[in-house]
């Protein structure tokens, strides 16, 4: 730990947060290994939003990147989440869901690709519907799938944070790496708001939003699994410090959460801190 | 949405394509690369209707002073004129780096 003070540490940190998908693509992967697959040139973009008058990108928002993390050969899906809120259409559910898939080949023909999903997404892209809900559930099972031979890590960063079905991707990782500034649930704040009112949940009150579905209560909570500053060399190590046999995966802990909701009662739901109280981690001191 | 096709005479080939921006907010995105013939090619998608005579006058800036053979693909979600000529600019310093 730096003993620098703390607006200095502040000055040499690199955000994370910051950066567009390309370039947390290659602060993720080791130096000069960065290789793209299916770039901006290859230009597979969204055959759908132009017929709904809107402008599409040239890598549908999804940057697939191989290389090295630790000197092992990684597999890298990083979303673009200033492109339609990270939506996952057709083509950029595919882009993931083939990158998870040859991975998952690769390690069945016993050569180990790591796989990194980075996180900055609001869903399925509702203009596509279907066709990225299917992408969503290929993406699913893929995992599903790998973290079987090799740990799937996924990042949330913010400042998009991560809802939906691909919130249910970043659960069934085996290691789940966030930022105090992500945000991680199933429908986000003002879904919740315009579905049930505002006396439900205000979207604009950040402290309650962060306080209920934000980075530090998910891993106070053990819902993730390392909380890290937002800057890009930390984020990096956290990734490259994440070694096979990893803990079973939460989602194969049903007995467990089962357990945990009994003890839950929804006409009387407990307040954050409370929930830290009744769900907190095995090592509350991690940090 | 609209696309509009300009075209600019060039003076020197472009070496390699680079690729700048993003289709989020108030931004754009360009990929720039070698033309196949000895002109300049800009398409331009744009989110924003109605701004022709905008985008030819911030492009007749840009190529008064590139003179690339280059073919500019741009997607745009609502940039400002500045904003535009700074990822052009931006797509042009890359082409030198």
């Amino acid at each position: 730990m730096s003993t620098a003070a703390p607006h200095e540490r502040l000055l040499t940190r690199h955000s994370f947060i910051e950066l567009p998908a390309r370039e947390r693509a290659r602060a993720i992967l080791d130096a000069d290994s960065f290789r793209e697959l299916l770039g901006p040139f290859d230009r597979l973009k969204s055959p759908w939003l132009p017929l709904q008058g809107i402008v599409a990108q040239s890598d549908d928002g999804v940057v697939i990147a191989r290389g090295r993390i630790g000197g092992r050969p990684a597999v890298v899906a990083a979303i673009e989440g200033a492109f339609q809120g990270g939506s996952i259409g057709e083509v950029s559910g595919a882009k993931v869901a083939g990158a998870l898939e040859l991975a998952l080949r690769d390690c069945e023909r016993g050569h180990p690709v790591l796989p990194v999903l980075l996180l900055e997404t609001g869903g399925v892209r509702l203009q596509e519907a279907n066709l990225g809900l299917a992408a969503i559930a290929e993406i699913h099972s893929a995992i599903v799938a790998l973290r079987r031979r090799v740990p799937v890590v996924a990042v949330v960063a913010g400042m998009v944070g991560c809802f939906g079905g691909m919130s249910l991707a970043a659960a069934l990782c085996s290691t789940l790496i966030v930022t105090r500034q992500a945000r991680l649930g199933m429908n986000g704040p003002e879904v919740i708001e315009q579905e049930a009112g505002i006396t439900e949940l205000d979207s604009t009150d950040h402290a309650l939003i962060w306080s209920l579905v934000g980075g530090e209560q998910r891993y106070a909570t053990g819902l993730a699994d390392a909380l890290v500053d937002d800057d890009a060399e930390a984020i990096a190590a956290q990734v490259r410090s994440v070694v096979e046999g990893v803990a079973a995966p939460r989602s194969e802990q049903v007995e467990c959460y089962l357990e945990r909701l009994a003890h839950i009662d929804p006409a009387n739901p407990p307040e954050p801190r409370a929930l830290r109280a009744l769900w907190a981690r095995e090592d509350p001191d991690g940090r | 949405m609209e696309v509009f096709n300009f075209t600019y005479r060039a003076r020197q080939p472009v070496a390699r394509r680079v690729h700048v921006g993003v289709v989020g907010s108030g931004d754009l995105e360009v990929l720039l690369e070698p033309s196949v013939d000895q002109h300049a090619h800009v398409a331009v998608t744009t989110s924003v209707d109605g701004f022709e005579a905008v985008w030819k006058i911030v492009l007749d800036r840009f190529f008064s002073r590139f003179a690339g053979a280059a073919t500019i693909e741009i997607n745009d979600f609502g940039a400002t004129p500045g904003v535009v000529m700074l990822r052009l600019e931006q797509a042009v310093e890359a082409l030198r780096t």
